[in-house]
């Protein structure tokens, strides 16, 4: 059978437009992406030398100083925020896709959904009544507290989805081999999504590694060294707030090269973490 | 011969829907026997009755004895994992864990019930892959290789293996074969041949070729009623029931 001249024409003509039409949307959107990133590094680099990686913040006026206590205060309060986040998140996530299908779990689904929606500054100020004006000072386990609560929604209903994708022959796979339900769940059915779960954790923790609106009342910032749960700690975003609307040019060109030290904290952190979770991958059974 | 598994009274529902109606059956021990009837008959939800599968399915219901090396695994106290670690299970689509290596899939249902000695392990896993006829294919790739990277014929040997790990005294099959070509189903029926030596075994199969092939003994489902329960030769030359001789001449319905 031969094929029609013109119907294979126009064939081809719809294709090539479709596959335009990808390439098209692709570009678009990483164009936003590659001009932030380049930008960041083009304003920011020139900033960065070993005194602003290794130092703490000079008193106005004085030249020099860097962001070293708001890079690991940075590092605390996000330890801090994973440590709430994901347990209570992927319990959750574990609760409604293998026990959620009833009107309870409805509920959690839907305050979680809201939970999302609640802005951050908001989250700020909970978490400002519930916990720094009940401790009587600022603290970097408030801010990890309402990190750490804002990862719950979005780490448990990424876990959820991804466990329900998990195919139910490989349940009943587990089950009859007279695994109990408890140890199938853990050791077979989170593990076979794991990936899943992992990429959805490492989305809500670069969400909130950024966030800096909930950090202005319970970390609250520190211009010293500090590594105390209890006390006030240091941000890289609240330093980089704080630089960026300061009246000082050597003050903006340090918050451009915190903002470029933040992004890339928080792309190596999740590159590593995939890799880590990709070797861990054959380990046996745990 | 003994009695390998004793059937007495035995209804099934998925909710209002009765799956099994009143089923009396003697499966004897050491021996292969064949479920057969046309889709939808129960014979599934049969054979998943017989390690408490059926009940992981919401809503669905068991009544009935089903003994089991002299006691009923139905009975008050009887946990179902219990259950399923003494009759161990085939599906129809091979399932192994994708997640773990080739190994770990064997080992799963020793390692996840605690079992930790690397040596046992290491002989468990040797001896079931070499039951399922695996071994020589995978030697070299027990703990490089996912389980399910191995091609569909060797996965669902695969999943053999894992169930022969546990030591079942039963294993029930629900059509392993059904989904593999030809030279693939040889082998596992090459191996149930060999199996049934050591163990009970029961093989749901859409198959009645292969009915004939593997059990001696074979029951006719229908409508989630057992028609006829007989030596696979009777029911396959001078069955009893009209119902059983139309589906097997194929003139059904």
């Amino acid at each position: 059978m031969r094929a029609d001249g013109g119907t294979n024409l126009i064939r081809r003509l719809k294709d090539w437009s479709a596959s335009a039409f990808a390439v098209v949307a692709t570009c678009l959107v990483l164009a936003p992406l590659v001009a932030i990133f380049s930008y960041l590094v083009y304003m920011g680099l020139g900033a960065i030398n070993w005194a602003f990686l290794t130092q703490t913040p000079k008193p106005v006026g004085e030249a020099g100083g860097g962001m070293a206590n708001a890079m690991v205060g940075s590092g605390v309060i996000l330890l801090l925020a994973s440590v709430i986040g994901i347990p209570f998140g992927v319990g959750t996530g574990i609760y409604l896709a293998e026990f959620g299908r009833n009107r309870f779990g409805n509920v959690i689904r839907f305050a979680a959904d809201v939970l999302n929606g609640v802005p951050s500054i908001v989250m700020g100020i909970a978490v400002y009544g519930l916990v720094v004006l009940r401790q009587g000072h600022f603290s970097a386990l408030a801010g990890g507290i309402v990190l750490g609560i804002m990862m719950v929604p979005t780490v448990s209903r990424s876990t959820e989805e991804m466990l329900l994708m998990v195919p139910q022959n490989i349940r009943e796979a587990a089950l009859g081999l007279g695994i109990p339900q408890w140890r199938t769940t853990i050791s077979v059915t989170l593990r076979t999504a794991s990936s899943g779960i992992i990429t959805g954790i490492m989305l809500a923790f670069a969400r909130v590694a950024g966030e800096t609106a909930p950090l202005l009342f319970t970390a609250f910032g520190n211009q010293f060294w500090s590594l105390k749960v209890n006390q006030p700690i240091a941000a890289l975003p609240l330093q980089i707030f704080v630089y960026a609307i300061s009246p000082f040019d050597e003050w903006h060109r340090q918050a451009w090269a915190g903002a470029l030290v933040l992004v890339a904290l928080i792309v190596a952190t999740v590159a590593v973490v995939r890799l880590l979770a990709r070797r861990g991958m054959f380990q046996g059974a745990h | 011969m003994g009695v390998g598994i004793r059937v007495s009274a035995l209804n099934a529902w998925f909710g209002k829907t009765q799956a099994l109606r009143n089923i009396d059956l003697e499966v004897p021990a050491n021996h292969a026997t064949a479920i057969i009837g046309p889709s939808g008959c129960g014979k599934s939800t049969f054979v998943r009755c017989l390690n408490r599968m059926h009940e992981t399915v919401p809503e669905a219901r068991v009544e009935g004895r089903v003994e089991i090396g002299g006691t009923d695994i139905y009975s008050n106290g009887k946990s179902p994992v219990e259950v399923r670690r003494r009759v161990g299970m085939v599906f129809q689509k091979a399932n192994p864990f994708p997640t773990m290596s080739i190994y770990d899939n064997v080992a799963a249902g020793l390692k996840l019930n605690g079992l930790r000695s690397r040596r046992m392990l290491d002989e468990i896993v040797e001896r079931s892959l070499r039951q399922a006829a695996l071994w020589d294919e995978v030697k070299d790739l027990l703990k490089k290789k996912s389980g399910a990277s191995l091609s569909g014929g060797q996965q669902q040997r695969l999943c053999i293996a894992r169930a022969l790990a546990v030591e079942p005294e039963v294993m029930l099959m629900d059509e392993p074969a059904s989904a593999l070509d030809p030279i693939s189903t040889a082998k596992i029926e090459d191996l149930i041949f060999q199996l049934k030596e050591d163990y009970t075994i029961v093989i749901v199969t859409h198959n009645m070729q292969q009915a004939a092939r593997v059990a001696e003994f074979t029951g006719f489902f229908l409508l989630g009623e057992l028609v006829e329960f007989d030596k696979t030769q009777k029911i396959f030359t001078t069955p009893a029931d009209k119902r059983t001789e139309d589906y097997i001449t194929g003139r059904f319905g």
